[in-house]
């Protein structure tokens, strides 16, 4: 091993101490991880992880299964070219009413919103620093519920009425934790703190809304409180779908700028990131993403916690890793509403309670590791 | 360019008034960093020595006053295009949790790149150049974490070097290092300075150091004052040390290098005898200190050897 790495050191060097020459010695050693990928000018060079194109590939293909799967089996099973021929509209009644009303918008905004919380909770691990900067753990889902809440208690809006509440009440809720920073800047722990405090605040505010509330109206608010996917319609996905398709792509542009904040402000700034510039735009994209995805299905947890923490440690990335994590918190989500569908059948069981229980375990263990961690 | 016809340095701040918060750490604070020097900041604790070479690094915005970076104000220029004429290596830095060393000092070259152009072959030979500056290059491969404090700052040193800015500012460089890595960090310091014509500022606690590396000496006193600059060989007097620090003290020269050494003076609990008494039993102390020195270096050759 040495012998090979003194090899490598000596390798021949054309201009030492010199700006280097426009092209590399081929004995130069690597020295980087991944491999690069560059056009013969040099106009155009990636840099490519072998593990992630790895991981992200078997994710798309278990999203794919997972998808052939939900859309094909259940009440009534479709085989895969009647599922085809419905989705491209050339599907019988039944299969077409059963893929492209019941199955597809469910599936859609199952994907969504698992892709939406998962990048969600990646941008504010990575801004906090916190494996519990999640939007469910500092308070913006809880803030989501209580915007719901107010329109199915007090208002007593429609489905669509309740949806814009929960984004403004989530919207409302990340206002006022960075109020309640004090102009401190956006700093990790701080957040997670004051966001905890929030969250248990506004939990004691929906606890009182639905004291307050008539029966009928107390079933409704708690059905929606338990997270589900059931009876989601277009008008959903299509909501849901939109913002996933603006927000996203914006949050990958920026995601190399996200893993430079990760080294510290001073660092960051001093490598030529303006830090609170993008600190605060990455901010507002994760707070929006988890208000769209809690206002169409009410509070789903723990997909926004896990995800990005499962997809950094399988893809072994030193950055926010957000494809994966969005990939992966598609795949969660579709995969536990797939679960609770099949396996508790004809029981008309809600997602969330899926989420949730496998979520408690998951941050038990999360606590204790990371305890042990800092006391290490 | 200045109005004034005497070529202006690259780097000066003029009039600043820095602060945190509420408290204010200087005021009026005009600094010239000399082309080509190798500039050594000391002063107390929180004296403001490190808030100066924030500012200078424009990642404290001033109160008031201006930073002043190639004739034009640093904060007119962009964030990047900063970042490509000064480096500036912080007190402390988070590495992402299992990141390689090649990977770490790759993110140097961020200023450099674009969406489109992540690893040209200039990149990769300013991250060789760096790692094999700074001794690091056979660690490319380990995680980042493994390293021991030394190794890490060396490694941190490398990112900035990576950078490729012909100024570079560094806050501390020699903590958390045993003497012998101080004397390696500080010996490749001077190295970019003499054979580069890098400009290099620095802070520094150790005053001996600083008048050995330095060719500018600052030093402040407490309240962002500048008490004098120049020379070490003529601003270090024992006058100074006692005025800045209220240590009493005697400058000798270096044995080795000539530069002045600060000795402080001998505590009260020190048999009085010996430390009132003539010139035989100073002469004495430095006998053995000068016995001392071919120890010293011998201790540091081999570590200027695997640096260069």
């Amino acid at each position: 091993m040495t012998a090979v790495r003194e090899a490598k050191a000596s390798a021949p060097d054309p201009a030492p101490g010199k700006p280097p020459g426009s092209a590399a010695a081929p004995g130069r050693p690597r020295v980087i991880s991944g491999r690069v990928v560059r056009t013969r000018s040099g106009g155009l060079s990636l840099r490519v992880q072998g593990r992630t194109v790895a991981v992200t590939t078997a994710l798309v293909v278990a999203l794919v299964a997972v998808a052939g799967v939900t859309l094909t089996t259940g009440d009534f099973d479709l085989s895969v070219g009647e599922v085809l021929k419905a989705l491209t509209g050339e599907g019988s009644g039944i299969a077409d009413f059963v893929v492209n009303t019941l199955r597809m918008p469910r599936l859609v905004t199952a994907l969504c919103v698992g892709a939406a919380l998962a990048v969600s909770g990646a941008i504010l691990q990575s801004i906090t620093g916190n494996p519990l900067g999640s939007p469910d753990i500092i308070g913006f889902t809880n803030g989501s519920a209580v915007g719901a809440l107010v329109v199915i208690v007090v208002l007593h809006g429609s489905m669509t009425q309740i949806a814009l509440g929960a984004l403004v009440g989530g919207l409302a809720t990340a206002l006022a934790v960075h109020l309640l920073m004090l102009g401190r800047g956006i700093q990790g722990f701080r957040l997670v703190v004051v966001g905890i405090g929030v969250s248990s605040l506004l939990l004691a505010v929906n606890s009182y809304l639905i004291t307050r509330a008539t029966f009928q109206e107390a079933l409704e608010a708690q059905a929606w409180l338990i997270g589900s996917l059931g009876n989601r319609l277009w008008t959903h996905a299509q909501a849901i779908g939109i913002a996933v398709a603006v927000l996203l792509p914006l949050a990958f542009l920026l995601s190399r700028r996200l893993s430079m904040v990760e080294m510290g402000d001073t660092t960051a700034m001093a490598l030529g990131v303006d830090v609170s510039r993008t600190r605060t735009t990455l901010l507002v994209i994760s707070v929006a993403l988890a208000a769209f995805a809690t206002a169409v299905t009410g509070p789903i947890w723990f997909i926004a916690l896990a995800a990005p923490q499962v997809a950094r440690r399988i893809t072994g990335s030193s950055g926010p890793a957000l494809l994966p994590s969005a990939l992966m918190g598609a795949v969660m989500l579709a995969l536990s509403d797939l679960a609770v569908q099949r396996l508790f059948a004809p029981a008309l069981l809600p997602v969330g309670t899926a989420t949730g229980c496998v979520g408690g375990l998951y941050l038990i263990w999360l606590l204790v590791t990371e305890s042990r961690k800092s006391r290490a | 360019m200045t109005a004034t016809n005497r070529p202006a340095s690259r780097l000066r701040a003029e009039g600043l008034t820095l602060s945190y918060d509420q408290r204010t750490v200087a005021t009026e604070l005009t600094v010239d960093i000399p082309d080509h020097s190798f500039t050594v900041i000391i002063g107390p604790n929180a004296c403001g020595k490190s808030t100066l070479l924030t500012a200078l690094a424009r990642m404290l915005k001033p109160r008031a006053g201006q930073v002043y970076l190639d004739g034009a104000a640093i904060a007119s220029y962009r964030s990047r295009e900063v970042a490509r004429r000064l480096g500036l290596l912080p007190q402390t830095s988070t590495a992402p949790g299992g990141i390689t060393v090649g990977d770490l000092v790759a993110r140097g070259r961020y200023p450099h790149q674009g969406i489109l152009k992540q690893w040209s072959a200039e990149d990769e030979n300013a991250v060789v150049d760096a790692m094999r500056q700074t001794g690091v290059l056979e660690l490319a491969d380990r995680p980042v974490d493994d390293l021991s404090g030394g190794q890490r700052q060396r490694v941190w040193l490398s990112m900035v070097l990576a950078q490729q800015t012909s100024i570079l500012l560094l806050d501390e460089p020699t903590t958390y290092l045993d003497i012998a890595h101080q004397v390696e960090v500080l010996d490749l310091c001077a190295e970019l300075h003499a054979h580069k014509g890098h400009t290099v500022v620095a802070v520094l606690h150790d005053l001996n150091q600083a008048c050995r590396y330095a060719t500018h000496l600052i030093v402040m006193r407490p309240g962002g004052v500048i008490a004098a600059e120049g020379d070490p060989r003529t601003v270090m007097t024992a006058e100074l040390v006692e005025d800045v620090f209220g240590l009493p003290c005697r400058i000798i020269p270096d044995p080795e290098t000539g530069t002045p050494l600060m000795v402080p003076a001998a505590p009260r609990w020190y048999a009085p005898a010996e430390a009132t008494s003539e010139a035989t039993s100073e002469a004495t102390t430095g006998d053995t200190d000068t016995g001392d020195v071919p120890a010293d270096g011998a201790d540091h050759d081999p570590a200027m050897a695997k640096t260069s």
